[in-house]
């Protein structure tokens, strides 16, 4: 018989530890704001506020957004490097680790700064200034958090990328008469579904919780609200964030209920 | 004019020539293989065939057109790959169809086409099954009717047995040619191993570092060897330095042992020249042909339908091949034996 792995174990129970203290702290205190019982009165003030609903629901569509355009901009792009340019790969994933080097705080002033005013080349403007309509500050907001999950969405993408064999698959593709977009749609992108789950669910996590940048371009997102809130509350913000957590989970299972393609896709790429 | 034409055609990639001055005829319906050592351009001459890699120089023709600089997606050529390279996210039946729904043909006639391809790689209820639920055999007969689904001009295997095991390598090698002969299609093998290359192909194309050293049937290869790469490269080959004694009448010397040759030697008499022998056609005793070499026997291999015997003469090693049967004696190692062997079973060749 094997010996009981005790140290493997030890490891594992201090991890989920770490972990699962500081939300069951959270849990805990969120339900005492009677003294003396436990109750569901922080959650009952906090769904009644719409403007929690209202910054959930903004933050889940820049989220949703966020992660479609990141998929189109990093994919074909770490495809094309695996493909093509190999020898730029250490380059391309210096590039991508940048948002761990430079704050949020610098990054959403450089957009201010530069997209504040009308951009021009040469003195001929080719963009009006983007922060004066909701629309447009959306976008910045949206460019802003493209760039924060950039370390983690390209990783995803450049693992999955690693583990299917590239190169004879496109290949493959090319001599059945299959165009670049057709490889990417019907063969890149299916194979890379469970990459793509992790990637997407990180971005997910990171736009939910993301405060600078949707703070400083003034955008009505879930995390400044939960800043708002905790400075006049005590209960309701440790509510909302178990609220966010469980939502998040929430949406992350419907978005892998969603993109499950074929059964045993995951199993497939090895021979 | 040939089908498949490549003409002068050459690859160097940054840092060194890897096919120099290649010239082939292929006609239509004819199966050719490349055979070499790696590293030796079969598999980018392949490359070039199928458009993946572009020819530094010279041109490649496909039924008259030449489509030298033609992306391969537009060339119609089918492909089969040493990993199998089947989509993974698709059915066996989707990857079969793949080509043709890209050539937006009806779903009908897609469903018509994948379901004659099950049929003809023996694997008819198939089509709804993962390629990861298949063995390598399987997957590989898949990556095949994937190929010909699309009706190419030309098939292109790239070394498709080498991941195989040996025994399902001889099926699907037996597989390939049936269905190529069905079809009549004209199919380019690469491969590194002979005997799939003689079994297989109309004909061979010996490659040697870039070049190509011999053209021809199976049988003119091993028979006839040009050079003596082929010679060697293609079968076991016994060399022996031998003397000319008398080069008209084609007599040589071995260590003082009077041998004949068919023909007659270009080479001076005096001169020291190579002999090389087959191993199948020695054999023990004097029953092999006039030519007579002595000998000890050093090893003893059971091979199965054949025992390879090595014997020393006298300093050099030979090896002879006899066919195993149930009364066979078996040498025994360390007894002195005569070979023998016609004068027509001699080569010579100037000294390697």
């Amino acid at each position: 018989m094997r010996r009981f792995p005790f140290l493997s174990w030890l490891w594992f129970v201090l991890g989920a530890l770490y972990f699962l203290l500081p939300l069951y702290g959270t849990l805990d205190f969120s339900l005492r704001i009677q003294r003396g019982t436990l109750s569901l009165g922080a959650y009952r003030n906090a769904f009644a506020d719409p403007q929690f609903i209202r910054s959930f629901t903004f933050s889940f569509q820049m989220a949703v957004v966020t992660i479609i355009v990141s998929l189109l901009l990093i994919v074909p792009t770490a495809y094309w490097v695996h493909l093509r340019l190999p020898r730029l790969r250490p380059i391309v994933e210096f590039l991508t680790l940048l948002p761990f080097v430079i704050p949020a705080i610098v990054l959403v002033f450089g957009l201010i700064r530069t997209y504040g005013r009308p951009v021009t080349i040469l003195s001929v403007p080719i963009l009006p200034s983007l922060t004066n309509t909701p629309l447009g500050t959306n976008a910045l907001l949206v460019a802003g958090y493209v760039v924060l999950s950039l370390p983690y969405m390209y990783r995803a993408v450049d693992n999955g990328l690693r583990a299917m064999d590239v190169r004879t698959l496109t290949e493959a593709a090319l001599s059945l008469g299959a165009g670049w977009p057709t490889i990417l749609r019907r063969v890149i992108f299916p194979n890379l579904r469970t990459g793509l789950l992790s990637g997407a669910l990180l971005t997910f996590a990171i736009v939910i919780g993301e405060l600078t940048i949707a703070n400083f371009l003034a955008r009505p997102a879930f995390a400044p609200y939960l800043a708002l809130l905790s400075n006049s509350r005590a209960y309701e913000p440790a509510a909302l964030t178990i609220i966010s957590f469980a939502l998040t989970w929430a949406a992350m299972g419907l978005i892998d209920l969603l993109t499950r393609g074929a059964p045993g896709v995951l199993g497939g790429a090895g021979h | 004019m040939a089908f498949l034409e490549l003409i002068t055609v050459r690859k160097v990639f940054a840092d060194a020539p890897a096919v120099e001055d290649f010239n082939l005829q292929v006609e239509r319906g004819e199966f050719v293989s490349f055979l070499g050592p790696s590293g030796c351009g079969k598999t980018t001459t392949l490359r070039m065939i199928a458009g993946f890699e572009a020819p530094s120089s010279g041109f490649i023709r496909l039924d008259g057109m030449d489509i030298t600089n033609r992306p391969p997606n537009q060339r119609n050529v089918g492909m089969v790959f040493q990993a199998y390279a089947l989509f993974p996210n698709m059915t066996v039946g989707d990857n079969i169809g793949f080509g043709l729904k890209i050539k937006k043909r009806p779903a009908e006639a897609i469903r018509k086409k994948v379901e004659e391809m099950l049929a003809l790689i023996h694997l008819p209820d198939k089509g709804h099954n993962y390629p990861y639920q298949l063995s390598g055999g399987q997957q590989q007969r898949v990556a095949l009717a994937r190929a010909l689904a699309i009706e190419p001009q030309v098939l292109l295997l790239d070394e498709p047995l080498s991941a195989l095991d040996a025994k399902i390598r001889v099926e699907l090698r037996l597989e390939i040619r049936r269905i190529q002969q069905q079809l009549g299609i004209t199919t380019v093998y690469v491969t590194h191993d002979q005997e799939e290359a003689m079994s297989l192909s109309d004909r061979v194309v010996v490659m040697s570092r870039g070049v190509i050293e011999q053209v021809g049937t199976p049988f003119e290869i091993y028979n006839y060897p040009k050079t003596s790469f082929v010679a060697s490269f293609v079968g076991t080959l016994n060399q022996l330095r031998c003397t000319v004694v008398d080069a008209a009448a084609g007599r040589l010397s071995y260590g003082g042992q009077d041998l004949m040759t068919s023909d007659s030697i270009s080479l001076p008499n005096g001169a020291t020249v190579t002999l090389m022998l087959r191993p199948e056609e020695l054999r023990l005793g004097t029953e092999g042909g006039d030519n007579r070499l002595n000998g000890k026997v050093e090893s003893v291999n059971f091979l199965g339908s054949i025992v390879r015997v090595g014997v020393n003469l006298g300093g050099a090693p030979i090896t002879l091949d006899i066919f195993n049967e149930r009364k066979l004696e078996i040498p025994r190692v360390g007894q002195a034996y005569t070979l023998s062997f016609p004068p027509h079973a001699c080569w010579v060749m100037a000294e390697l």
